[in-house]
């Protein structure tokens, strides 16, 4: 059963050093505040898996709290270059990432195989392209149909430690909904060995809303009240996302001393919720 | 002339021009798997002139978006508040590309060789690399699997490549059939639409063909901009200049993607490098 926290407990408490963490968010309700928290508390060699590695983990990679990314595009949306993620993988700073790269569809039946319990899934892809050349991307191998004979790419379950994602809305026993934009969350957080959900606030109770998501408070490991915890991602029917803001961290990220000087200010130095 | 005579004069500047050659090729009422950056605006362009029931589908799950304004990322509200069906990760791939349920998959790179194929990984070796871009995404399947491939890419040697660094995407491998040997569903590209003009694959070879340049812009400037030697039409075309409505259109989107504070000024050149580079 899902039990309430505070995030610096929960944070405490879920995530050690080592671990292999998903963080997932696809653009929408990516959990910010909770990965400043894992900053804060100084977390050291994690294997950081998600899709769509954005400014989140570029900070994070920058604080050196990775030791390798498991990814399918790390890029700044609309912007460019996550240049903290560029700098560790052509420079080796702050230190070397070691890096498993897949594509969207790939990373993402991982997360299926590994919230069904099964040891693989298949699916229709990576066939002709360098990330399919042997030896080169872990966890993906070939499968023969048993019923048509087609070859089929196969890729391995993930079963992260710790997945941590943000949600509008839990209830008080521990309930979670989110709604909007869901990306791989649900997967991401049944295929963890513990979650961690961070919310923007607890009501009496959840109202269905169209496509929305629910994860049963016995799924769940532990949910924190963080409003705002998405920022600067959005959270439908709460904020909007901060285009603005993606925009400005391409000139503060560019530059060693500057991204450490406004992780200082911004994340270390900021009090925790 | 330089792209600012070229605005004021009510032209099409060279990047307008890719767009509009982009978005006329779509057709109404098709079903389209759009990229963010580039392909995005070409979609939406179309959408708001000659094809108002294009289906946009975007990676975030947003089937049928109407954006108003251009997103910023694959997944800003704008698309999922306007889409007619949000649906998650796993299910745009595997339930809606994968079957081959889409009709073009329209696509940005970083590098693209004579058969099409498509770079967005690394510029340089893969293991030290002098340029690490964002890599896959979703574009390997949406190359595999859509019926059709556009593809759009800025013209020049950097881009226009003899041999990929790393082969991110399948256009049509080492050449004609390689499609077929790799079990890859869909026709692959059927057009690269560039600032200078357009290509389309030879039906026997699958090769890259310069088929259509743009107005102003010569055929040997394309070969130049073409790091291999790049094969002419022998009926080439010239690409019927933007109309006002395209043109007055394709502006009025882009001004919806300006930071606030940063009117009317543009996008520093640098800065569009960048872009033009990861996406």
């Amino acid at each position: 059963m899902a039990e309430l926290l505070n995030l610096h407990d929960a944070v405490a408490r879920l995530v050690r050093d080592g671990d292999t963490v998903a963080m997932e968010g696809f653009t929408h309700l990516i959990p910010h505040a909770a990965g400043h928290e894992i900053i804060r508390q100084g977390r050291r060699d994690l294997t950081l898996v998600r899709l769509t590695p954005d400014v989140l983990y570029d900070q994070m990679i920058g604080m050196d709290c990775a030791r390798k990314l498991v990814f399918s595009w790390g890029g700044n949306p609309g912007v460019g270059s996550l240049h903290r993620f560029r700098d560790a993988v052509e420079n080796g700073w702050p230190g070397p990432l070691e890096i498993e790269e897949h594509s969207h569809a790939g990373l993402t039946n991982r997360y299926v195989a590994g919230a069904s319990g099964l040891p693989f899934a298949v699916l229709r892809g990576y066939a002709g392209t360098s990330l399919a050349e042997p030896g080169r991307t872990a966890n993906l191998a070939w499968v023969d149909c048993p019923f048509t004979g087609e070859r089929l790419a196969a890729v391995a379950a993930l079963r992260p430690d710790v997945a941590v994602i943000h949600a509008q809305q839990a209830d008080r026993d521990g309930a979670v909904q989110l709604w909007g934009i869901a990306g791989v969350q649900k997967e991401a957080v049944l295929a963890a060995r513990r979650s961690l959900v961070t919310v923007e606030e607890i009501v009496d109770r959840l109202e269905p809303r169209p496509g929305s998501v629910v994860l049963p408070a016995w799924a769940l490991t532990a949910v924190a009240v963080v409003p705002g915890g998405a920022r600067p991602s959005y959270a439908a029917g709460y904020y909007d996302r901060d285009n603005d803001f993606y925009q400005a961290w391409e000139p503060v990220s560019r530059d060693r001393d500057r991204f450490l000087e406004w992780m200082q200010a911004h994340v270390l130095e900021a009090v925790p919720a | 002339m330089s792209v600012a005579a070229a605005v004021a004069q009510g032209r099409a500047t060279p990047a307008e021009m890719m767009a509009v050659a982009a978005a006329r090729a779509l057709s109404d009422g098709e079903v389209c798997f759009v990229g963010i950056g580039a392909p995005s605006t070409a979609a939406n362009l179309a959408r708001a002139t000659h094809a108002p029931r294009l289906v946009l589908v975007y990676e975030s799950g947003c089937i049928g978006a109407k954006p108003a304004r251009l997103p910023l990322s694959i997944g800003d509200g704008e698309l999922a508040d306007t889409a007619d069906a949000v649906v998650s990760v796993p299910e745009i791939f595997n339930y809606w590309l994968q079957p081959g349920r889409i009709d073009v998959g329209f696509l940005g790179a970083a590098q693209v060789d004579r058969f099409a194929n498509i770079n967005t990984t690394v510029v340089g070796d893969y293991d030290r690399p002098s340029v690490r871009l964002p890599g896959a995404g979703g574009a390997p399947e949406i190359a595999a699997s859509c019926r059709q491939v556009y593809i759009m890419a800025r013209h020049s040697p950097r881009t226009f490549v003899a041999a990929l660094d790393f082969r991110t995407s399948v256009g049509f491998g080492a050449g004609a059939g390689d499609r077929e040997r790799l079990g890859l569903p869909g026709a692959g590209p059927v057009l690269v639409a560039t600032d200078l003009g357009v290509l389309r694959p030879d039906p026997e070879t699958a090769e890259l063909v310069l088929t259509q340049l743009h107005p102003g812009v010569t055929v040997d400037e394309a070969r130049a901009a073409t790091g291999w030697d790049l094969r002419v039409a022998g009926d080439l075309e010239i690409s019927e200049p933007p109309t006002a409505s395209e043109l007055e259109q394709l502006r009025r989107l882009e001004a919806t993607q300006r930071p606030q504070g940063a009117a009317g000024g543009g996008r520093a050149p640098h800065h569009e490098t960048e872009r033009s580079r990861d996406h």
